[in-house]
Order: structure tokens, then sequence, then C-alpha cells
């Protein structure tokens, strides 16, 4: 199982175990994180589960998608080399250990 | 506010939730307690015309916040629990079960409610509106059933719930009609190229679209939809009906309650009812604009910004929301995203490949910029939610000039001093 790390905007982190196949998005709204909106649910279409992934697990990741580097570039808080959509991360046994920190705005 | 306090939430949707966790990160320590008549804890009601009403799946999938959440957040959640009244005198919700839960501070998230067809028939087996899980799932049944049976899905309402019930039928395998009562598609929302787009992929996906179809009964066999019968004569074999022709606000508690109620609850930019201790989010509501308009938004964006400006308002704080609106919409492989609102606009301009489809279309008033729909054009959208919110705008001309950069905008434009309308840009 998948154990990911998210920080809140404050920096507080809170650790949860992920079920294969869920996105990174549907694992922080069930848990109640507060660095997170996902306005629309996980459709990339709102960029407002924007997340900066720790930097040595870029190249881990699936690379983003046309539409999500599209929305990227528009992103409410400061958009980063690192930054990600965290409804297009989903977790599986290799990312075990993923730490990922909120930014300070969603919207 | 202090910790003896007690906020009472009426509708346990986006709104409803979204005016309980903003209250705990306001710093809300009292007693909070979430009212939804429906058996389920608050979840996403967009997917229940899109991909969860073609693909199914679990309803924890849908979920907006999980048990976790709830627990975390201290939210007392009662599903399953209907409001008889709100009580202003004695600061008590009256449930349906007659008992009086009391409040210091109220939040009202009652949503809207699915108009329904004034015609013969219309109460029969087999004819559907959407509001709930509930109802997409029986939908989804149904329409299952129909393709197995070889029999016709008649969708009644070419807006966005009716295209995208119609689009998830046809993916089922059913056979779809579309019952349109004025000239084009999404009328009311798009300007005559984008319904014409629509109107294209829908017939390209084999749906049959019937504009200037108004119904005049559902008639029905043994109890059961057979038939919708338009006021042409045209018979139209049916065996389901799924009717998506708008929703009106469920203001009823409130207006029963005295507050001020015009077509939905009367809030201002803050949220701000009538009554200083009562706030109001979401689809229920009517957004008393600076120039005196009301403006009626049913969105998860307008659910989730009334839902934070009544919560801060119910903190003694303001929060106004006052950012450009935005839609979206999925058909088959179309993404549709719109921001601003398009009414009264008198000049029309595109940008992008028509045929494709992949483009924006962007209106204009008197030379200003109302709003902008894109198809599969996701970073115009995005861009144009900004300068909306920035209150900077492209030219028409620039604006159908694809080597034109419209980021361009964004980074001559003074970014602190917002213009316009929006005075919360998203920068």
């Amino acid at each position: 199982m998948p154990r990911i790390t998210y920080l809140e905007p404050d920096g507080r982190p809170v650790t949860l175990d992920l079920k294969p196949g869920q996105s990174l998005m549907r694992a922080a709204m069930d848990a109640g994180l507060e660095g997170i909106e996902a306005q629309c649910g996980g459709n990339c279409a709102c960029a407002t589960c924007h997340c900066y992934v720790q930097p040595e697990w870029l190249d881990k990741l699936k690379p983003p998608s046309d539409d999500e580097q599209f929305m990227l570039t528009n992103v409410a808080a400061e958009r980063r080399p690192n930054s990600r959509l965290s409804c297009q991360l989903i977790a599986e046994d290799a990312l075990d250990g993923l730490t990922v920190r909120f930014p300070d705005r969603q919207s | 506010m202090d910790s003896h306090s007690r906020i009472v939430i009426v509708g346990g949707g986006q709104a409803g939730i979204q005016i309980a966790e903003s209250l705990r990160q306001e710093g809300f320590t009292g007693a909070l307690t979430l009212l939804g008549d429906e058996p389920h804890p608050p979840y996403q009601r967009p997917p229940l015309s899109k991909k969860w009403l073609a693909e199914g799946g679990a309803v924890g999938a849908l979920s907006l916040r999980g048990p976790a959440a709830i627990e975390r957040l201290k939210i007392t959640l009662r599903p399953d629990t209907r409001v008889r009244a709100i009580e202003r005198v004695r600061n008590v919700v009256e449930l349906s079960d007659g008992t009086a839960l009391p409040y210091d501070r109220l939040g009202i998230a009652t949503g809207s409610l699915p108009r329904t067809l004034p015609v013969p028939g219309a109460s029969l087996s087999g004819v559907f509106s959407l509001r709930g899980i509930a109802d997409s799932l029986a939908i989804g049944q149904a329409i299952r059933l129909c393709a197995e049976e070889k029999r016709c899905v008649v969708v009644v309402g070419g807006g966005f719930i009716g295209l995208e019930v119609a689009a998830a039928a046809r993916k089922l395998g059913a056979q779809v009609t579309v019952l349109e009562g004025l000239p084009r598609l999404m009328s009311r929302v798009t300007a005559p190229v984008v319904s014409e787009t629509f109107a294209r992929l829908h017939r390209a996906h084999g749906v049959q679209l019937m504009f200037g179809a108004q119904v005049a009964e559902i008639v029905g066999r043994e109890g059961r939809v057979w038939a919708v019968r338009t006021a042409d004569g045209q018979e139209y074999p049916a065996g389901v009906v799924v009717v998506g022709i708008g929703v009106d606000p469920d203001d009823l508690l409130a207006r029963s309650a005295g507050l001020l109620c015009e077509r939905g609850v009367v809030v201002d930019d803050c949220s701000r009812t009538s009554d200083s201790a009562i706030v109001a989010a979401g689809d229920c509501t009517a957004r008393r604009l600076p120039n005196g308009e009301l403006v009626r938004l049913e969105s998860v964006q307008n659910a989730i910004e009334q839902g934070k400006s009544g919560a801060a308002a119910l903190m003694g704080r303001e929060r106004p929301f006052t950012n450009a609106p935005w839609f979206w919409s999925d058909q088959y492989d179309i993404k549709l995203q719109m921001v601003g609102l398009s009414r009264g606009y008198d000049q029309v301009v595109t940008r992008g490949d028509l045929a494709k489809p992949a483009y924006s279309a962007f209106y204009y008033r008197a030379g200003r910029l109302l709003a902008v729909d894109s198809m599969n054009r996701v970073p115009d959208h995005m861009q144009s939610k900004r300068l909306l919110d920035h209150g900077v705008w492209p030219t028409p001309e620039q604006a159908a000039d694809p080597q034109f950069e419209l980021s361009s905008l964004l980074k001559v434009a003074p970014a602190a001093t917002p213009g316009g309308a929006a005075t919360a840009g998203g920068a």
C-alpha cells in the first residue's frame, strides 16, 4: 500500500495509506486535508488540487498530460518546476514514501 | 462566536459542507451540525450526469469529504434529515420528526430542484429528472434496459444536463432523441456557433435532435411511459424519458421563514441574507450585484466560494466572492469550459479550429469581454479566467488571432489593481 505524506500549507505533515489506483487528490479529500479544494472533482478542469512534488520523486511520476500542463500554467499559487495536479497523480506501490506539499492557495 | 455557540447548516451538499469546513478553518470551535436530506454524506453532483452515469461506480467515489474528514472537523452530520421550518423568533430549526434544533447562527444551502414538465403523464413510471445519486442510479439502470430492449431514450431539454445524459446514453448503447423547445442547443448560455458545434457532435454520435419541439403529453401504457407527444402531433417512442429543463432554487424554507427571496435566497457578495444571523450559499441563492441586479449561478465554484464567504461572514469577517464564474461540461470527447456570463453580448469572435473542434468563443458587449467558452482549449480557458478576474481583455481582433498570446495581457496588466466587476484577482 503506497504511503504518501502530504504537507499542509503551514507545513504540518499528514501521512495517508492509499489504495493503488486511487488519486492523491481523492485520498486527500477523503481525509479532509485543508490545502486542497479539487473543485471539479478530479476532471483536470479547475487546477485547485495543485501540489508541489518532492523534486527527487519527479522522474518517478508519469509525466503530465497536455491538459495538465496547460492547467498548471494558471494555478492560483506560484507555479514551480515540481508543480503537479494531485488528481492526475495515481497511487502505485512505486510511489510509496512520496511527499507532496500543498501551496498556500488553490483559488 | 465561542465554543458554546451552535451553528446549524441546512443542506448537506457542496455548499453546505463548504460552509462547515470553512467555519473550522475560520476558527469556529462551537457545535456544528450539518443536516442533509439524502442518506449519503456530502458528494459531488456533476458526475451524476457525466462519467458516473455512463460508467457507474461506487457511491464512495463521489464523496466530497470522507468520514475521517467529517470526524476530524467535528461536524455532526445528520443524513436523511428533513427540515420542516426555520423559526427565526425562537432560533430553532424544526425537523420533520418534530424535534427542534436550536441555533445561534444558521447556514442555508438547500440547493435547487429540477423543474418538472407541466404536461399530462409527467409522473408516469419511467419519467425521470436528475438531482441526486438515487436519480442517477435509476436513470442509468433504465437506460441500460432501453439499450437491451432496443427502445429509445427521449431527453427533454437540450441544455447541459440533457446533453450530458444524451452522451452517456449513447455510450451505454441506447438510441437517443433530444427534444428541445428552442431552435438550438444550450441557447440560454451559448452563442449559435457553439450550439452548432454541439449539434454536430451529437448528430455524429447518432443522437436525433428535434428543435422547436414542445412536449404536449407523455403517453403511457399500463402506467409506464410509452411515447412523448409534441404539440405538432409527433409521437416519439420512449422507453425512458429524462427531463432536463432547468432547475429552480429551493428557497421554500427561507421564504417561509420570512427571509428576503427573489427566485432564490437573496444574498450579498459575502453570502449574507436579510437576517444577520443567517447566511446562504450555492444553488439556492440569488446574489445581489453592486448595480442592484440579481445573479443566480448553478455551479460548483459558486457553492464553494459562497460557502467560504458565508463561513467568514458568520465569524464576522468579510470575504466577498466576486471572481468570474466558471462552469464545465463533458460530452463525448469535448471538454467545454466556460468563464464569465455571456448574457447581453453583442459580438462573438472565435479563436482556433472550429472543425476539429478545438476553439474558444469570446463574447463581447460594447467592446468589453463578458465571457469565453472553450472547447478542448484548456489554455484559453485558464487564461481567460485570469483576464476576466483582472478586468483586462484582448480586443476582438486579438482574440481571433491564434498567434496573439493572451497571456501577454497579464504580463503588462497591473495585477495589484484589478478593475471592473472583478476585485479578487486570481493571480
